[in-house]
């Protein structure tokens, strides 16, 4: 991989046709992650943090083992904890990484009104440019799985990258190169779902998760990040994992039909009483005289 | 302040015209004025990619989000001033009806149709009314806007209904705010100049506004 991975094919708020829109690389690139052999041991929350070089924050204790109750604008990244029990009262504890999806039709991209502030490379990266972004937060809105994070002092709205800066450099993501386990693994989108549905069938067949599966929601398009998941029917279990993520209705309604609706209503406003002025002209006040009634 | 207690010809007001609105009516007029338009033109920048310029050109998009929303207080504050001011004169009664039923008459300048109307006719009432509802449908949406992180996510609807609301209220205001600009410049003149000076010339207020004159200058209305 090399800089021409980072090749934009997607802009917000860009008025008109974006330059490279529809290319694709050979191979869009993807994150794999097996929830069913992460430990849980916050190694990638750490990698993370380092990589983008922030200082590591204060950690928040909710008698779980997990770092802080949510996502920060300075922490991407956050080992979801869960205690299940299963229908046959098994209890199991389900970790989850949780990190922007990186979808391929993303809601927060859609959302956003400042050019340029949020971008999609042509192998399928979002990423958030800080230096264009105006602090709206309509990326929150257009956001199904809740991941951008404002930055009060700054106004600006943070997410994890995919790293883009390193795999534009032609190495894996930081979070990847730190798991101890190989629960994460990297590459292209192709690839990563073989791998994926090698490791569900082998679930499948050699373990008691008889409904293990592959997370990769059609709604958005399919995403950048996958999931390995026990329970393919369920993934609302592992902290909230939406069942059939979308762009909401109403950020899609609000950013199609009735945006040109509005527009073509405001232009017609105006021509509306140009057109009434020189068909009627103004109203003078000239007394007329009374008619009687 | 009602109409009743306006002096019919204060030392300011040159002889042959009276007073139409008082200083205060037009501070409070001309201080929404100026935070609608901002509004309008910040909110438009926000609204299509095409209008973005504008929000670069008032500063930058990060500075014209800033200000939209303190300067949206602002106007939500001259709303409420200009509704203790005209509350009463903006009172919706039957003989706006008649009016309403002749309103095809009066946009084809046919005014002779139209029967007279008191300070403020039945269409200025109708703007009125809609920017104030309005303007209360762009606060709570706006509020909402303001702060979507707070909003649990659980019930992230809220947020993207906000947007939505916002921008159906605001497209709402601009269509009677493009109305009421091109009937106080073009349509109507002399309205302008009454918005600007207080005053306007007794024949254009016995024209456009029969029944108030009659109320302020002390004559019986069968004249």
């Amino acid at each position: 991989m090399s800089n021409g991975t980072l090749q934009i094919k997607a802009i917000s708020g860009h008025a008109g046709p974006v330059p490279g829109r529809d290319t694709s690389r050979d191979y869009d690139v993807c994150k794999l992650i097996d929830v069913t052999t992460c430990i849980g041991c916050k190694a990638c929350e750490v990698a993370c943090v380092e990589w983008n070089g922030y200082p590591f924050r204060e950690t928040v204790f909710d008698n779980t083992y997990q770092t802080m109750p949510d996502l920060e604008w300075n922490y991407y990244n956050l080992i979801r904890f869960n205690e299940h029990i299963a229908e046959d009262g098994t209890f199991s504890w389900l970790m989850r990484k949780d990190q922007c999806m990186h979808c391929a039709d993303p809601g927060c991209l859609r959302a956003c009104p400042a050019d340029g502030a949020i971008v999609q490379y042509s192998n399928g990266i979002v990423d958030f440019q800080q230096e264009h972004c105006i602090g709206c937060e309509y990326c929150v809105t257009g956001c199904p799985f809740n991941i951008p994070k404002f930055n009060k002092e700054t106004k600006k709205v943070h997410k994890c990258t995919l790293c883009s800066d390193r795999v534009g450099a032609g190495l894996e993501p930081a979070c990847i190169k730190a798991c101890p386990t190989g629960c994460l693994h990297f590459g292209s989108k192709d690839d990563m779902k073989d791998l994926a549905a090698k490791r569900a069938s082998q679930l499948r067949e050699h373990t008691a998760y008889k409904n293990a599966g592959i997370y990769d929601p059609p709604g958005v398009g399919g995403t950048h990040v996958i999931y390995v998941l026990h329970d393919i029917n369920n993934p609302e279990a592992y902290g909230g994992l939406p069942k059939d993520p979308r762009v909401p209705l109403l950020v899609r309604v609000w950013k199609r039909p009735l945006k040109w609706l509005g527009n073509l209503a405001m232009t017609a406003g105006v021509l509306g009483v140009v057109a009434h002025y020189i068909r009627y002209g103004p109203k003078e006040a000239v007394e007329k005289k009374e008619t009687p009634k | 302040m009602s109409s009743e207690a306006m002096p019919l010809s204060p030392a300011s007001v040159p002889a042959g015209e009276i007073q139409r609105y008082t200083f205060q009516e037009r501070l409070c007029h001309w201080f929404s004025a100026l935070t609608y338009v901002y509004c309008l033109l910040t909110g438009l920048a926000f609204y299509t990619p095409y209008l973005f310029w504008i929000a670069v050109l008032l500063g930058s998009g990060a500075t014209s989000r800033f200000w939209h929303p303190i300067v949206g207080l602002g106007f939500l504050v001259s709303i409420l001033w200009m509704h203790s001011l005209w509350r009463r004169d903006m009172t919706i009664s039957g003989k706006d009806k008649q009016w309403l039923d002749q309103v095809n008459n009066y946009a084809t300048n046919r005014d002779n149709l139209v029967p007279p109307q008191d300070r403020f006719n039945a269409g200025q009432k109708l703007f009125y009314w809609v920017m104030f509802w309005g303007t209360i449908l762009l606060l709570i949406s706006g509020l909402l806007m303001w702060f979507p992180e707070y909003i649990s996510f659980r019930v992230a609807w809220i947020r993207s209904l906000a947007v939505l609301t916002h921008e159906c209220a605001a497209l709402i205001t601009i269509g009677a705010f493009i109305i009421h600009v091109y009937m106080g410049l073009f349509l109507v003149p002399g309205s302008g100049r009454a918005m600007v000076r207080g005053h306007v010339p007794a024949a254009w207020a016995r024209v456009h506004h029969r029944l108030w004159y009659d109320r302020v200058a002390g004559k019986p209305s069968s004249t």
